[in-house]
This record gives structure tokens, sequence and C-alpha cells, in this order.
């Protein structure tokens, strides 16, 4: 059995979690207010994931932006944000540049796409 | 001199919202003063997500949010000026600015939404003792350099404050390269929204020193060093709990200040606790037809409630130029407030003019639990709603119908009571 | 071989160039720092005294009342902002009144004109918001406000446009005599020989006084601690208020500066660092208690900012200005602490005429005596700026919000003879980062005209000079 401390960051009540496991299955959670922290823990521990916010370089920009601002298009696992981050550090895109493209595709192997978060002429 | 019925002074999340409200409430001349090169304001440096759940119901980045109020300012052809300073604004109503192609110039408005957000707490006004080198960075201007400079300001660092934009700060400076070594926060709790500390700081071993505060800054060219310590229940460091941590970065998060230069040289009186104007329920200042929204206000934590807020300054603007329910006597009723809120806005009602529903938000001076917020009008109890927990951090609000204004005609009091469950 | 070489370009060497390039002169000043004024010149009370203060007879008290005269004429010809608000030293209690009248009778034999002893009715119609239990002051007319970078930085402008050379980044390591004559300076960038040497360099100055002379001498670094408040405190007090010295020591002064915040300080700290410039939480809380003796409600909360200066602190606690006698051609101008911004005109007059005579100097005949400061755009009607702006567009572009500083002014700065190489260079002269928001706002937009202006990479500017570095690299860099 193994016990996993979280907190909560449904709400500023940020209830102190305790999430207890064995073999990678979720046991119970205690600590919860509301069926939403239950909720959290149980992805928290098992599957987490991230949106990873970043910044890629741009070209040829005429408003002399030199950078263009960037997301996963979802989440992804937790584990992988460095590697996303690693993934993205020598990617230049050339202006201009909308809101949705894709910026890297398939970033760090996660099935996920880099795409871009700033209209850049 | 040129004319338009309203100017909007500020072209961030508070002034675009108040365009397309003015516009879609009828008012068609309208310009945006802007002083940045493109419309958006800080949010174009908060690359960050989390913007929007409550505008748009899904989660978008600063940009985006931003994209999608500019882009609506743009397909309704609302006027603006980019690179633009506003310089003056005369009691009178007229807007003195300047900018690389029109010069220094006025214009006369009807009715103006003042919309230009708010500053940084600097070293300086935080009093932090030590050296002056360079390495010592606003987050915000740390924020600017990385996200929209490309540059990175330093490599090892310390982090003074919890607000969202230090832990936001945190998690970028460490995703660019950088080691993030603490975040001291001199209050006993943190300042920041639970998300961030789990997302920005947890995630990456971050330590959050509460009720700490950094007490010397070495480094005489650039920063080599700073020297955290705990506080007492003063906030005064405790003597011998010093502990010394070696980086090249200081980044202060330390609170925001609106930017009210401007307000207060027109004569709009402002408010002690908020330092933002102080509004009546139409959001209109001490000077007939000039609105306040977004952090010039008051600092909020969410930009959709900049946006809400902005939208209804720009509807009563647009109805001030239409010689709506603005006109005639007022009937100012001051919202008092008991048991733990710091200030309300709006700070005064008149019921005649309340719509049908009036928004009011507030913070609380200290982390409270289980509280009720009640609100009494002449005494009696119109909401009662459980908070199982209130903090400064996070910003309160009371919705109050028309109908509860109705059902009290001859209305002498209001107060917003925090009372125990 | 240089006739002169200048070691220090604070406010007394760049005085003492200045007032030589009236002269035909091959002359250099040596500064260590990146830009002139970066010691004690830039971190200190920015007030020009009416000099009641210096014991009758001293060095300090004549160049002071001198400095003092010389001042509004300087500053017109330089066009730097002076102005003569009137200092008043205040008497909390019946018992200290024979201070004052002693206070009163030194300046009268100092020569200062227009002292008045005047009661505190009349001091509370003066300054409404000085404390209600004061029961007198020494009002001193004379008393002014300058800004300290402004006054430096044109007199070292000045002397350069008139010919006298400056070599930054350079620093003095050793001075010896030459056996031919005349001096050799050692420095980190070559050896530089002189007929004479100037000695200007501030809380340095015993180090250089002592590589030549058997007469030793020995400076204390004395730290001053002083808090700087937001313009919207403009007014709080009008005049320059001391405190009359007493059993808390020198006390501190409450003053308007000549832009329009409030200055408050200074400690005074003996340290035994050179570099020591670091406030201290002891030094900020002793401020804030003394200067709220004289001014109660003070609304030091409204503090931009605290910095610390360096008085160069001679043992003999007199200004040392001329020739050391075992030393001929070596001219100290050590031991300048208060009042020595104020005396610097004097200082700079003196000392050039004493070089001249020594050197047998010529009158310069293409010395220009006048000096036009960086245009400062909210002196101009509007139309005049618009004007300004239709030929020049970086006037219509603000910088610095708080200051309302364009970026017509910054280049201005970056051009003009010695002109900013970092961002202190940049808001020494125009401002820009010198409000509210303490550069929060306007100094990566600072830091793209620096590098555009003097054709190096952003990573490059500093605050300043050195390895006071901005940016340490580009974005995941390291990654």
């Amino acid at each position: 059995m193994e016990v996993k401390n979280l907190t909560c960051i449904g709400c500023p009540m940020g209830c102190p979690l305790e999430v207890t496991m064995e073999n990678g299955e979720v046991l119970s959670v205690t600590g919860n207010t509301c069926p939403r922290g239950a909720a959290y823990a149980r992805k928290e521990v098992t599957n987490p994931t991230r949106i990873v916010t970043s910044t890629v370089r741009v070209v040829g920009s005429t408003t002399g932006a030199v950078a263009v601002s960037c997301k996963t298009a979802s989440d992804i696992p937790k584990g992988k944000i460095f590697a996303c981050v690693k993934d993205i550090a020598g990617v230049s895109v050339e202006a201009p540049v909308h809101i949705g493209d894709v910026v890297k595709a398939d970033v760090a192997g996660t099935g996920v796409d880099m795409i871009a978060t700033k209209e850049v002429m | 001199m040129k004319n338009y019925d309203i100017v909007i002074v500020g072209g961030g999340p508070a002034g675009l919202a108040a365009a397309n409200a003015a516009y879609d409430a009828g008012a068609r001349s309208i310009l945006i003063l802007e002083r940045d090169k493109e419309l958006g304001g800080i949010l174009n440096q908060c690359i960050h997500n989390g913007f929007g759940l409550h505008t748009f119901k899904e989660e978008l980045t600063g940009p985006e949010y931003a994209h999608r109020f500019a882009e609506k300012v743009y397909k309704k052809q609302i006027e603006y000026k980019l690179s633009t300073m506003v310089m003056n604004i005369s009691p009178e109503k007229v807007v003195t600015a300047m900018n690389r192609e029109d010069g220094l110039f006025d214009i006369q408005a009807k009715a103006i939404v003042l919309a230009m957000g708010c500053r940084e707490r600097s070293r300086g006004a935080l009093n932090i003792p030590g050296y002056r080198p360079a390495g010592i960075y606003s987050a915000g201007t740390a924020q600017r350099l990385v996200n929209i400079e490309g540059f990175m300001p330093g490599r090892e660092v310390v982090i003074l404050g919890s607000g969202d934009i230090g832990l936001i700060m945190a998690r970028r400076m460490t995703l660019e390269g950088a080691k993030v070594k603490v975040v001291a926060e001199l209050m006993p709790y943190s300042g920041g929204l639970k998300r961030n500390i789990v997302q920005c700081l947890n995630d990456f071993d971050i330590p959050l020193k509460l009720s700490h505060t950094v007490v010397d800054i070495e480094g005489k060219e650039r920063v080599t060093g700073v020297t955290i310590a705990e506080v007492d229940s003063h906030n005064k460091p405790i003597s011998g709990t010093e502990e010394h941590y070696d980086c090249d970065t200081l980044l202060l998060s330390c609170g925001l200040i609106p930017e009210n230069e401007l307000s207060r040289d027109m004569g709009v009186e402002l408010n002690r606790v908020t330092n933002g104007p102080t509004v009546n329920e139409s959001l209109e200042t001490s000077i007939p037809g000039v609105f306040a929204a977004g952090n010039v206000l008051h600092v909020h934590d969410l930009v959709d409630f900049v946006s809400e807020e902005a939208a209804a300054a720009g509807r009563s603007a647009a109805a001030y130029v239409a010689g709506g329910p603005a006109d005639g006597a007022r009937n100012d009723i001051p919202v008092a407030v008991e048991g733990g809120p710091r200030y309300t806005v709006p700070c005064t009602i008149d019921p005649a003019k309340v719509g049908d529903e009036l928004v009011v938000r507030f913070r609380v001076g200290g982390v409270m639990k289980n509280r009720f917020v009640n609100v009494y009008l002449d005494g009696d109890r119109v909401i009662h709603r459980k908070r199982p927990v209130m903090a400064p951090g996070e910003m309160e609000e009371v919705k109050l119908k028309r109908a509860m204004f109705e059902a009290h005609p001859d209305l002498s009091s209001i107060c917003i009571k925090v009372e125990e469950a | 071989m240089y006739d002169v070489i200048i070691i220090g370009a604070g406010v007394i060497g760049s005085a003492v160039a200045r007032f030589l390039s009236r002269y035909q002169v091959n002359a250099c000043v040596i500064e260590r720092e990146e830009d002139v004024c970066c010691g004690t010149s830039k971190a200190n009370s920015a007030i020009i005294h009416a000099g009641f203060d210096a014991a009758a007879g001293s060095l300090k008290a004549r160049l002071n009342v001198q400095g003092s005269v010389m001042m509004p004429a300087l500053a017109e010809d330089l066009d730097v902002p002076f102005r003569r608000n009137g200092s008043l030293v205040v008497c909390m209690n019946e018992e200290d009144r024979p201070k004052l009248q002693a206070l009163y009778e030194n300046g009268l034999k100092n020569g200062v004109e227009g002292l008045e002893i005047i009661d505190g009715q009349r001091l509370r119609e003066m300054e409404p918001n000085i404390n209600p239990d004061a029961v007198a002051a020494l009002w001193a007319p004379t008393g002014g406000i300058v800004c300290p970078f402004h006054l430096t930085i044109a007199l070292a402008e000045n002397a350069n446009t008139n010919g006298v050379e400056f070599k930054l980044n350079t620093e003095v390591k050793a001075i010896s005599p030459r056996k031919e004559g005349g001096w050799a300076v050692q420095t980190d960038k070559g050896v530089f020989d002189a007929k004479c040497i100037v000695n200007a360099a501030g809380v340095y100055a015993d180090i250089f006084h002592n590589m030549v002379s058997g007469e030793k001498i020995h400076i204390t670094p004395r730290r001053g601690d002083y808090c700087l408040l937001d313009r919207s405190t403009g007014g709080f007090v009008s005049h320059t208020i001391f405190q009359l010295p007493g059993a808390l020591g020198k006390g501190v002064l409450v003053s308007p500066t000549i832009h329009g915040n409030t200055i408050v300080g200074p400690t005074a700290f003996n340290i035994e660092d050179r570099e020591g410039i670091n406030t201290t939480a002891e030094g900020i809380a002793d401020l804030t208690a003394k200067a709220g003796t004289t001014v109660p409600n003070l609304p030091i909360r409204q503090v931009i900012t605290s910095f610390a200066g360096l008085r160069a602190h001679e043992d003999g606690d007199e200004f040392l200005v001329g020739e050391v006698a075992d030393a001929p051609g070596f001219i100290d101008c050590a031991g300048i602490e208060s009042p020595g911004l104020s005396s610097a005109p004097a200082i700079g007059l003196e000392v050039a005429e004493l070089l001249r005579d020594k050197l047998n100097l010529q009158e310069n005949p293409n010395y220009v005596g006048k000096r036009k400061g960086i245009l400062d755009p909210k002196t101009l009607s509007k139309e005049e700026r618009t004007a300004l702006i239709k030929e020049q567009p970086a006037y219509g572009q603000i910088i610095c919000r708080c200051e309302s500083v364009s970026e017509g002014e910054i280049l201005d700065a970056i051009h003009r003879p010695l002109g900013a190489k970092s961002l202190d260079g940049v808001k020494r002269r125009t401002r820009a980062g010198m409000g509210r928001c303490q550069s929060g706002f306007c100094s990566p937009r600072v830091m793209e005209i620096l590098a555009r202006e003097l054709g190096v990479s952003q990573s490059d500017i500093t605050k300043c000079g050195g390895a006071s570095r901005l940016i340490v690299g580009t974005a995941k860099d390291r990654v």
C-alpha cells in the first residue's frame, strides 16, 4: 500500500488530500470536501497531465516580433513537460503566424501538437 | 480639436471589453488610446493558460483571450490609436495624448472610461535593504523579457512574493532552463491561486516559504545572493532565522498598484484601500461621465471579471452619452462593510440606477473559514451565502437584484457583513 | 604627456575639468566607472547649502559659501535645474535656542546672506506640515536644491566639449614621480604621464594621496541612507528642513528635490568598505524615526526607492584642497564630504586657477562656457512640442511613463558628448526609470534603444557597466 499527499486545486479551500493506492489502483481518497476533490486526486495520482505553454522563435515579422507564444493543443503527461520544452527549443517559425497554427507537430512524441496562441504578422 | 462620444484610456482587457460593450449599447463614436504597440495590454505577455473559463467556458492563454476581444473591436471598426500615451485629462474631459504621427493632440470626449491597469510594487517601495545591483526585476518585467523579447534575465532565481505572477514566473523560468531556488512569502498564506502553487511550484519541487522575507541583497554589480528570514506576527524579521541563497536574480511579485496618476491629476476621488477611484453602481467616478474598470479600479485576480466589470462601465458610458438613466438627481447610499471586507466596488449605490442585477465585489483582510456573506438592506437580510473559505487573494462578489431594492423603496442603508456560521 | 590628469569624474573632478577647460591645456579625466557621476556624486542630499554650518574660518566654510554664490550663474550657463528654495534649521525646544543662535552667528561669520531666526508661528506659516512643537528656526534663503546628476554630467560634458579628454572604465593602480619630472599614472589600460595630477577620487583619495606623500591622510567612508518619496508628496515641504544637531546626532533632512520628489536622509554610519553602498534595515528605520520628529506626518509610505551614498570623511574633518607639500604637482581634492556638492564650483575654480598659475596656461580662445542640456519637451508649448515631434517623431514616443520621458530625450542622452551607455546612464540623464515604477515598464525598452543605438546586442547592455549585465542569455539556451 502506498499513500500520496496532494493539495486540491479545485478552489481556494486547497483541501489536503490523502490518496491510498495499491498496485497503481486508487483504494481511497480522504480529506476532500467535495466530489471534485476526489476526482482530481484520482486523475492526479494515476495520470497527471498538464497543458504546457511556451514560446518559439519567429522570423520575418513585420512588427518586429521575435517570439510567438504557443501551447500544447491538449494536456500532455506531466512527466513529458521538460521533453516538450526541449523539443521546441530549436524551433523557429516564419511570420505570419496565426492562432492555432502548428509550430511543432507531435511534440516530444506525445501525439499532441504545439500550436501558436498569438497572431504574429 | 476632435470630438468623440467615448474615449477609452487603455486597450488592455478592460478597455477592449468597455469598447465592445459601449458599441453593443449603441455608441458609435468610440476611441481607444493604447500606449503599447498592440491591443491586449499585459495579457500579451501572460502566455500561460487559465484565462476565460468564466467568459468562454474554455481555457485560453492570455494572448488568445486578448485576441477574442480585439477581434471584435476590429470587426466593429471601433477606432483605436496604438503607441499613444495619454498625457493629461482635464475635468472637462479634454484628453491630451501624444504619439509619433499626431504629435501632442487634444480630444474632447463626452464620456471617458479609465482602463489604465496597474503596475507592480517595486523593490524601492518595499524598502528591501541591501545593494542595488542588476538582476532585481519585478516579475512582470521578467515576464516581458522572457515571453516577448526571448531573453533570460537570470539563471539562479529567488522570488519574493507568491502572487500569481510570481508563481507563474517560477514555472516559466524553470521551463526556460533557470533554477528557481525558493519562493518567499511575507504573509502566512499565499496570495496566489492553489492551482498555481501546485502546478508552478510543487510540480518542480520549488519550496514556498511562508512568513519569510528578503532581508539583504548582495552583489555590487549583479546580484550574487540574497538572504531571507522568517518574520514574526508583525512582519518583522526574526533574528537568527536568516538563510542565504546564492543566486543571480531576485524576482519580486509583491502586489499591484492601480495606475491612477491621470485620474488623480484630473481630480477623480480615490479610495485609500484600493488606490482606485471611488465609483457608484454605474462604475462612475466622482466626476460625472468618467467611468473606471479593471485593474485601475481595483486589482483583480481573474481577467474574466475584468472584462465583465469593464463591459458594465462601457454600457454606463454609452448610457451617459445617450442621456439616459445617468442623468438627474442621485440618491447615493454608501455600501457599509462589517466583519471582514476591506472595501467594496462600487462604494455607493443609487437604487434607482440599478439594472436587473448589480455585482458588488470586495476582498477580505485575512483568511477566514466557515463564514456567511450577508447583505442587509435597512437591516433586512437579502443575501445569505455560505463561504467555506475566504482569502485576501480571492476577490469575493455578491449579486444584488433590482427586486431587492424595489422591496425597500425608502432604503437608507446597505451593509455587507461577513459573519460566523 | 598630459599637462593634467584628473583622477575621478565625480562632481569635483568634473568641476575641475570644466574650469580648467577655459585654458589651453592637454588634460584628461580618468574614471574607473563606465560613466561620470557614479560615486558619492550620485548619492547625496542634492542640496546646495547656504554655508552657515561649516566652522567659521574653515576651508569648508569658505568654499561652500563661494560655491553657493557661484551656483545660479553656473546652473544657468550649463542648463542645469537649480532652485533656491531656502532652508530651515528647526529648533524643537527652548533649551536648544542657544545652539540655533550659535549657528546663526557662525553663518554670519561665514558671510551667508539673508540669515534670520524666525519664530514658531512664522515657521508654520512657511511650512504647515512642520511639527507644531517647533519653537523657532534658522531661515537661510540662499539654500538651494540641484540635480547632482545633471550638475556633474553638465560639468563633464562642457569640459569634454572644450577639449578635456575622458578615459572611462579606466582604473588608476599606482602613481609615481617620473625621473624627468611630472607623474606616471599606471592604470589597467596603460601608463599615462602628466605634469600635474588632481586627486578627486572621493573615498579613494587617501589611497592616491598616500602613494605620493609622506604626510599620510585617512578617509573613512561614512555611509548615508536615503529614502526618496513619490512625486505625489511634492509640496509636503517646500524648503529644505534640517534638524538642529542635538543629542541624537546631526539629524536628517527632509527636502523637496528639484524634480518634485521628497528626499529624506542621510544617516551616518562609519564603515570600512569603500564600496559599501548597501542600505540597511536599521538605517532606514533610523531615518524614518528621525524625520518624523521635525515633519511628523511625512508620507514615508510613499517611498519609491532607498539608496545609500558614502561621504569621504577625512580624519581632520576638513577639505584638503591644494598642492601636496611634499609632492609638487600633485593636487589634492580630498576629504570632500558635505558640503562638497555645494563647494564643487568653488573647488573647481580654485584648482583650475592653481593649475593655470603653475603651468602658466593661456586662455582657450575656443572656450564655450555655455552648454545646452537634454531638451525637456515638458517645458515646450503644445504647438512647439507638436512641431518638434513632426521633425523628430521620437519625441512623440513616451518610453518612461512615470516620468513622461520620450525616446527623443533618450536618443539625445546616448548621442551627446560622454553619452549614456547603460540603463543608469540613461536614467541619470533623462530620469527614465526614476519614477514610481522604478523602471519596471521602461527598462526593457531602454535596453532595446541602447542596443540599437550603440550597435551592440541587448545582452551587452548593463545597468551600470562592468558585470552589471541585465540579460544573461536567450530563452531555452540551456534547456
